[in-house]
């Protein structure tokens, strides 16, 4: 019996933990982020009103609630910018993720199948580029969609084109920047539910007559569906706070929300707006990351 | 004409000949099964039946007809998968649906022929059901319905019954036995338990190094081995190598090294070779005690040996023993336990004369 109790203390400590790190990680500056969002700005520091300080007294600290409102908010709601790039980030989102889908699940598939030895070098290869750094190979792509840039001069050499295409400051090298960067977090989920997928399952659909062709869309598109999921929302809910790619592939004509944002907090030193901003975006991703928790749990369930 | 003839088929995987030149006819309505250790070439015989490997030689006329190129899902055999290979995604009745579908059938049909399965498998109530909320019993009944539900002209069967409990593995081989013989179809199966192919089977192909070792009924396949290798692997079995001294009057005398000369009744197809084995199953060994036999037993107790008990099994019905004779070597024999109470039965180290009638000893040249 002691010795139960013993070991089962630092058990429920640790079980504490994680709850522990939410709340101070995510809870305490969510707070702030929300107060912020309902203050207004002001030329002082920090730069909006009004601020909670308990040495200016209780009636002081009362009253700070009332300054509240929802403003901000109100803002959003009545300027098309906002709008505007909320649906920008939508769009870019769903558009991204689906391009990522058919660029991705064959390769996925095609790794799946592959001999066994040859899958972990297949897995290796799909990782390999996070070992350098994500901003330097967005550089990277700015060097190669540049005007006097690798691909300009790959074309003109076969003669594909006749004088250089202008690439960059174009949604064309957002989606090429977003899908470069994204693909391994679509191909990684895709590959773990393919590989292992029983291969005598597509064996017995051709035993009962199906072509290998009708096999995939009967069993292994339907079964892989938990991946597809996974997949889709690990890369959708990123994309659509994505603030660097489309800042220094795209054009500056429509923005994404996530640049709406760096421009509220760093140009307009607007904290309360971009606060607001930031909430929103937040309450725009409660869906699909509820989504995303219902497929992890009844994976988890179907695998028992 | 067979339904089913494998004509100088060989299958090689790199170095590897899992099946080399094998040749074998299957008529309609038998049931057959492949028997052989793991390795011996069974399962990829039976998978290139089903179309899942091409074979680099040879051609497989199924009513005439060669399919060994043709592909799976173009063939009139279906296969029940060692491990069912269930749709997990699909109820009990869109699994046994779903080669009904693929055939194009219409959709009143497919109805009828599913519940008629259902039936036949005795899963009335289950149909909704998904695998995972099945039985390994119930799932293999899903198995057999999908396989049997597009009546294919061969049905052929991987080690359908290896997941099951012996129990249950007993019934389900009376089970299925018995559909085979209402359905007055063509089943191939394969195992690695003889005891399963034995009792299923009309004829069993033995295999061995992707060859066929000998193809019989179980019970010639048990009193008669074609080899050496065939009787011991099939069943328990005492082996005497020795040498011909003397054919008279349809008997051979064999001397042996491990029990002196050895008369054996001379097998139809004459024997050849000077050097042969004479292999005996246990359960025709008897043993008596010394002096008690009878006089009749004498007479027919031409192969005599003496010796002493060195180890006693009891199994229940059976009790096997081995016997260390004089010259050192060690025959088995088993004995029925005839009777409840244990009044003559044998002890340890007891000196006992085990013998064998000349009838029961099989030459063996190979």
């Amino acid at each position: 019996m002691s010795t139960r109790r013993i070991f089962a203390r630092p058990a429920r400590y640790a079980a504490i933990a994680p709850y522990l790190w939410m709340a101070l990680f995510f809870l305490v500056p969510f707070g702030f982020v929300l107060k912020i969002s309902l203050s207004q700005t002001a030329i002082a520091q920090p730069p909006y009103t009004p601020v909670f300080d308990l040495s200016e007294g209780w009636e002081a600290f009362k009253g700070a609630f009332e300054q509240l409102s929802l403003e901000n908010y109100r803002l959003l709601i009545s300027d098309n910018l906002y709008i505007l790039s909320y649906l920008r980030s939508l769009v870019v989102a769903i558009t991204s993720t689906l391009i990522l889908l058919v660029i991705g699940y064959p390769i996925a598939y095609g790794m799946a199948r592959l001999p066994q030895r040859w899958q972990g070098i297949a897995m290796i290869l799909v990782i390999v580029p996070f070992w350098t750094s994500f901003l330097i190979r967005i550089y990277a792509w700015i060097n190669i969609l540049q005007h006097d840039g690798l691909l300009n001069r790959i074309l003109l050499a076969l003669h594909l084109v006749s004088k250089p295409v202008v690439w960059l400051s174009t949604d064309t090298a957002m989606y090429i920047g977003i899908v470069y960067s994204y693909l391994p977090f679509m191909i990684l989920p895709l590959y773990a539910t393919l590989a292992k997928m029983d291969r005598a399952l597509l064996e017995a659909a051709e035993d009962l007559g199906a072509s290998p062709r009708k096999a995939f869309w009967l069993v292994t598109f339907p079964l892989s569906l938990p991946g597809v999921g996974a997949g889709v929302l690990l890369c959708f809910i990123p994309i659509v706070g994505e603030f660097v790619i489309p800042d220094l592939l795209a054009g500056s004509n429509s923005l994404m929300i996530g640049q709406t944002l760096w421009l509220e907090f760093f140009t307009n030193k607007d904290w309360p707006v971009a606060s607001a901003v930031a909430i929103a975006l937040l309450l725009l991703l409660v869906p699909p990351l509820v989504l995303y928790d219902r497929l992890q749990r009844r994976q988890v369930e179907g695998r028992r | 004409m067979p339904l089913l003839r494998i004509e100088g088929v060989t299958k090689r995987f790199g170095n590897f000949t899992a099946v080399n030149q094998l040749s074998l006819d299957i008529r309609a309505g038998e049931f057959f099964a492949l028997l052989g250790p793991s390795g011996c070439g069974k399962t990829t015989l039976l998978r290139m039946l089903a179309g899942f490997e091409t074979p680099d030689e040879g051609r497989l006329l199924l009513a005439g007809r060669d399919i060994a190129q043709v592909m799976p899902h173009e063939r009139p055999v279906n296969m029940m998968f060692q491990n069912y290979a269930l749709f997990p995604h699909l109820s009990v009745r869109d699994n046994i649906a779903f080669g009904l579908r693929r055939a194009g059938m219409a959709r009143g049909e497919i109805a009828a022929r599913v519940a008629e399965m259902v039936a036949l498998v005795k899963l009335e109530g289950m149909e909704k059901r998904k695998p995972d909320q099945l039985s390994g019993g119930q799932r293999q009944r899903v198995a057999l319905a999908r396989s049997l539900a597009r009546r294919p002209q061969v049905l052929l069967l991987d080690e359908p019954l290896a997941a099951l409990d012996k129990k249950l593995r007993e019934s389900t081989q009376a089970e299925l036995m018995e559909l085979q013989r209402r359905l007055g179809m063509t089943f191939i199966i394969v195992t690695h338990d003889q005891e399963e192919a034995m009792t299923m089977a009309s004829r069993i192909g033995v295999m061995d190094t992707g060859r066929l070792a000998q193809v019989a009924t179980p019970r010639d396949l048990y009193e008669a081995p074609a080899s050496r290798w065939v009787a011991e692997f099939v069943g328990d079995v005492n082996l005497f190598e020795g040498q011909v001294i003397s054919r008279e009057q349809g008997r051979l005398k064999v001397t042996t090294r491990e029990a002196g000369i050895i008369t054996v009744t001379e097998p139809r197809q004459p024997v050849t070779k000077e050097i042969v084995t004479v292999a005996i199953r246990p359960e025709k060994i008897k043993l008596s005690r010394r002096g008690l036999a009878s006089s009749a037993d004498a007479l027919q107790a031409i192969n005599r040996f003496e010796g002493e008990v060195a180890e006693i099994n009891y199994l229940g019905g059976l009790t096997a023993y081995r016997i260390r004779l004089d010259n050192g070597a060690v025959v088995r024999s088993v004995m029925a336990n005839t009777a409840r109470l244990d009044v003559d039965g044998y002890g340890s180290s007891e000196r006992v004369a085990a013998w064998f009638a000349p009838d029961d000893g099989v030459v063996l040249e190979q």
